[in-house]
């Protein structure tokens, strides 16, 4: 039976409320809220005056209303430590979302901690030590002193290679650039560590290397480009799950034809209609479904290719415009190099080196060199060469009158984890730079992003290019300590089942020995904890909201506050930065990531002193932040381009609109900022001018993808779902979630699951090369036979457990591009009796 | 806290005794009386009894339009064909929704081919059978559900709910 909260009323929130700017902590879109919280013991009243909307709430109110709020956007949390209700609903006045929550960011009240309402009571509240043989609270004090000593002992043993970090670089929650700067302060600043991973890849690497090397950031437009485009082009992006209220708020009006009106007022000289829309995703999601619902499924080309031969279809439609002339000739030669070196030594197999894989160039060597026929195309992506015609017309034939088409290319994770990402990166970017369309109204070629952003460090230069793979590292035994900053690889990283074997035999070393000493003679527990790591051992410790699966491995476990608890600044997918304000506290003696960092950075500083070496200790310096403010001025405000506009102030006076990055200045009480970059023609290389890329195909390029393809019988394709996008750590005690997805779903073909003997629900074994998993069967009539698709990054069944170790030169992994075979384990569990196993698709009737 | 605790005394003794019933009945003695009297207000809302429809009026796949818990509220019953879990009738195949999407307050329409309230609005789609839960949406609750109860005569009357309803901070307003 569905989970109901049989909640038939709720608190009225009353006219004097306290309102704070929030930002949804989980997705890239960064949709503005409002927390309204006022005393325990008030409460507001129907009439107009008695409450903040200012309206007669004994009525009725109608569709879309500001004035009403769901049981999941409230709760009573505390306030300097005093319980007050909480209301965190959607802001209506916000540009990103102007009003609509998602699935995840409408129930941030009811993910907050309470312990007036029990709700998220698995957060971490107090440092935990391994002590006697299991995690035990103590101080802060006494917690960073053993790391620090630790740490310190590792790195005088091993030099600062030995210490191994997993940090998160992202902005939201578990990020933002307080927190960036905090630890990239530590790691990056006092230290120089080069073994450093990112939360969801195994090496300190960007996703998206290929673009930044043509010189195009990769978050270069603003949402409502998505508004004027005459097409879209979405590359391996389930928007309306993963960006939803961005599709909801700036594609669906433009793909249903309601912002022809603004594209007019906007664009005067030239025609206009409603979006066209190419999809290039091998599966049929509920964004291809939602497009042909809105602009008609003859403005819809879904481009169903063979799973990872993206870079085939691009190279082909790049070909062809150029062929057909559709380019734009005064923007490639005033914008693009016409600087065309020779193609290196071995290519197109390999790069100049692992650093570089692609090869930059002109227009016309790139044209050449990537050079495939829509019939070669065809062949190896599995389309009909038609329609690779009409996406290129879709794509570039000019308009009535010869006007440019205006064409946003958007991606995501089918490209940047999908095979060959940099060549893949580079074959898209080529095709958007040929067009014009970057820097302009209605164009760019942008990522849709995952988290909202917040990066601000020290250099990252002696990291090195390709960046260390620190799975594998870690896998054979290298480094004497970790340090985990809200990274789960348990869950979150590839060939999951070798580095979980791996890393509890190494961290199990170090409990054993742990459990052989008295915790209070401290000295004797460093020495034997070091004893352990020189044996192969491995010291953990992980800094997190939750409890997580890695963390049960981990011999420190410190608590962090989250969004809301602290202030935080992040920007979204179009560079827009707000401060979400703090508007609770955060749970027990939990503390902002960058002050956790800061105080160890102190601890690290007194021990590494008290051992003599005071030149080292006074790399540590500079670490007296008391406030997550403090962190914020020392790095956003003293290091980021544009950052001497902003403050906590002036965003706070900013609301949820904020502004988008970079800042230029500040003027009339507004910080000033940029709506979309290049608009000047001028790209991030030394001379200016964009590269394109000679990126020829390679079938598939990762070590281990061709074999697995050849043996086993499905495709395990993978991905997100709209109720855990980005929150699925706290969605583990969200009933009405996990009621949902007692399991990871994996969608299959009906007639696949018969010939298997698997029926709804049954939990299937998903077993290769690698490893092997599980996941509950849901019949999907419109999955191609031998094509699945399971949810990604889930604790009940972790997908990641059957990618293999396989990456790109520079490290990027390949998750999307993996096979394997699928046997019944058991009939569905009781979990799944109340789990709807109907199509997820909407239909008009 | 001496105070307190003999509270919370006196009500497990009367659970005990099987006070339960003893209560639940004095609770429905005090929303009974004339407005004029001052009453202590309910922990939940005062569900209103009403009579939606007859079983002879319901087809299977065939949803009823009806209102509850007033004008402003509009819902369907829906006679499955089949039991299902939170259903009435002799077949324990009928069930009553709201038709408000609980995401933004777009009115749902019913699919009978999947037994769905799909959303024009922004695509969320809810299992008729299985308790009007979100199959895919935006919603962050369940579709809000009747209680149903048939009497002899096969009169169906809604008498309550089991969440909250779109644009109401109440249920009953």
């Amino acid at each position: 039976m569905a989970y109901k909260r049989q909640i038939d009323r709720l608190p009225i929130i009353p006219a004097d409320a306290r309102r704070q700017n929030v930002v949804c902590q989980f997705c890239i879109v960064g949709c503005g809220y409002h927390a309204y919280s006022w005393p325990v013991n008030r409460q507001g009243g129907t009439e107009p005056a008695r409450n903040a909307f200012g309206v007669d709430l004994a009525k009725q109110q109608p569709a879309e209303t500001a004035a009403w709020y769901a049981p999941s956007m409230y709760n009573i949390v505390k306030q300097d430590g005093q319980d007050h209700h909480l209301v965190i609903k959607p802001d209506k006045a916000c540009s990103v979302n102007g009003g609509l929550g998602s699935v995840r960011g409408a129930r941030m009240a009811e993910m907050s901690f309470s312990e007036a309402r029990s709700t998220q009571q698995q957060r971490l509240t107090d440092p935990q030590v391994w002590r006697y043989g299991q995690l035990q609270p103590t101080s802060w004090d006494d917690a960073l002193d053993l790391v620090a000593r630790v740490t310190a002992a590792v790195i005088r043993e091993q030099g600062e290679d030995g210490l191994i970090v997993s940090a998160f670089d992202h902005g939201g929650a578990g990020g933002g650039y307080e927190n960036t700067w905090g630890t990239g302060k530590l790691y990056f600043g006092a230290m120089k560590v080069k073994n450093i991973r990112i939360h969801n890849r195994p090496a300190y690497n960007s996703e998206v290397h290929a673009t930044r090397d043509m010189g195009v950031g990769e978050l270069n437009n603003a949402y409502e480009d998505a508004e004027l485009a005459d097409t879209i082009v979405a590359v391996g992006t389930n928007a309306l799950e993963t960006q939803t209220n961005y599709f909801l708020n700036h594609w669906v009006p433009n793909l249903r034809g309601s912002s022809v009106a603004k594209k007019r007022q906007m664009l005067p000289d030239e025609p206009h209609e409603a979006a066209r829309i190419v999809v290039v995703d091998p599966r049929r999601t509920v964004t291809v479904n939602a497009c042909e619902i809105e602009a008609g499924k003859d403005r819809v080309l879904h481009l169903a290719i063979k799973s990872g031969t993206d870079l085939a279809l691009f190279n082909a439609l790049f070909a062809y415009i150029a062929d057909q002339g559709w380019v734009d000739r005064a923007f490639i030669d005033a914008s693009t190099t016409h600087d065309a070196p020779p193609r290196p030594a071995l290519y197109p197999a390999h790069g100049v080196s692992d650093a570089k894989p692609g090869h930059l160039t002109s227009f016309e060597a790139a044209v050449e060199g990537c050079r495939l026929s829509i019939e070669e195309a065809a062949k190896i992506t599995g389309l009909d060469p038609k329609d690779i015609v009409k996406a290129a017309e879709w794509i570039a034939k000019p308009k009535d009158g010869g006007k440019r088409r205006r064409t946003m290319f958007s991606y995501e994770k089918g490209l940047i984890w999908g095979n060959d990402n940099y060549r893949t990166n580079g074959g898209l970017v080529n095709i958007a730079l040929a067009t014009g369309n970057v820097g302009r109204p209605g164009g760019g070629v942008v990522r849709m992003g995952g988290h909202q952003e917040g990066y601000v460090r020290p250099s990252d230069a002696h990291v090195g290019r390709p960046a260390a793979y620190v799975d594998q590292l870690l896998i054979s035994g290298r480094g004497g300590v970790h340090h985990v900053w809200a990274c789960d690889h348990y869950k979150t990283t590839l060939n999951a089942h070798a580095f979980k074997s791996a890393y509890k035999k190494r961290t199990d070393m170090v409990k054993d020995a742990m459990n052989s000493v008295p915790w209070g003679d401290r000295d004797l527990m460093v020495e034997t904890i070091m004893a352990a790591i020189r044996q192969g051992g491995l010291f953990a410790v992980d800094v997190d909201i939750v409890p997580t699966r890695i963390g049960q491995a981990c011999h420190v476990v410190l608590p962090a506050a989250t969004a809301g608890e602290m202030n935080l600044t992040s920007m979204n997918g179009e560079r827009r930065m707000r401060l979400t304000e703090r508007y609770m506290d955060p749970p027990g003696q939990a503390l902002p990531d960058c002050l956790i960092a800061a105080r160890l950075a102190n601890h690290l500083e007194r021990v590494i002193r008290d051992a003599g070496d005071a030149a080292y200790a006074d790399q540590f310096k500079g670490f007296d932040w008391q406030s997550e403010e403090d962190a914020f001025m020392d790095g956003y405000h003293g290091h980021a381009g544009g950052g001497e506009h902003v403050t906590y102030e002036r965003l706070r006076a900013m609301g949820t609109n904020g502004f988008q990055e970079p800042a230029t200045g500040f003027e009339g009480g507004r910080i000033v900022g940029t709506k979309r970059l290049y608009t000047d023609g001028t790209f991030s290389t030394q001379d200016g001018k964009a590269r394109f890329m000679d990126a020829p195909w390679r079938g598939l390029q990762a070590p281990g993808k061709s074999e697995q393809q050849a043996a086993y019988r499905f495709l395990i394709n993978n991905g997100r779902a709209n109720q855990v996008w980005q929150s699925a750590y706290l969605d583990l005690q969200n009933d009405f979630v996990m009621e949902r997805w007692p399991f990871p779903f994996i969608e299959m073909h009906p007639d696949d699951m018969a010939e298997l003997g698997v029926g709804q629900g049954d939990l299937v074994e998903v077993f290769n090369d690698a490893g092997a998993t599980q996941a509950m069967a849901y019949p999907t009539p419109t999955a191609r036979r031998g094509e699945t698709f399971m949810l990604f990054a889930y604790p009940m069944g972790v997908q990641g457990n059957v990618v293999n170790a396989g990456t790109n030169e520079l490290v990027i992994p390949n998750y999307k591009q993996t096979w394997g075979d699928i046997r019944k384990i058991a009939d569905a569990p009781k979990a799944v009796a109340g789990t709807s196993f109907k199509s997820k698709e909407y239909s008009a009737g | 806290m001496t105070r307190c605790s003999k509270l919370v005394d006196v009500g497990r003794r009367q659970f005990l005794r099987g006070g339960a019933i003893a209560a639940a009945g004095a609770a429905a003695a005090v929303a009974a009386p004339p407005p004029s009297r001052a009453a202590i207000p309910g922990a939940r809302v005062d569900y209103p009894s009403t009579r939606l429809a007859n079983l002879a009026d319901l087809k299977p796949d065939d949803p009823l339009d009806v209102a509850y818990p007033d004008d402003q509220a509009p819902g369907v019953l829906l006679k499955l064909g089949r039991k299902v879990e939170g259903g009435v009738g002799p077949d324990g195949d009928i069930v009553g929704f709201t038709t408000t999407c609980p995401h933004k307050g777009f009115p749902l329409s019913y699919a009978a081919a999947s037994r769905t309230f799909n959303c024009p609005g922004h695509y969320s789609v809810f299992d008729a059978e299985q308790g009007g839960q979100q199959v895919w949406g935006h919603a962050t609750q369940n579709l809000p559900q009747y209680v149903l109860r048939v009497d002899a005569k096969g009169d169906i009357y809604a008498e309550g709910l089991d969440e909250l309803l779109y644009g109401r901070l109440s249920n009953v307003l």
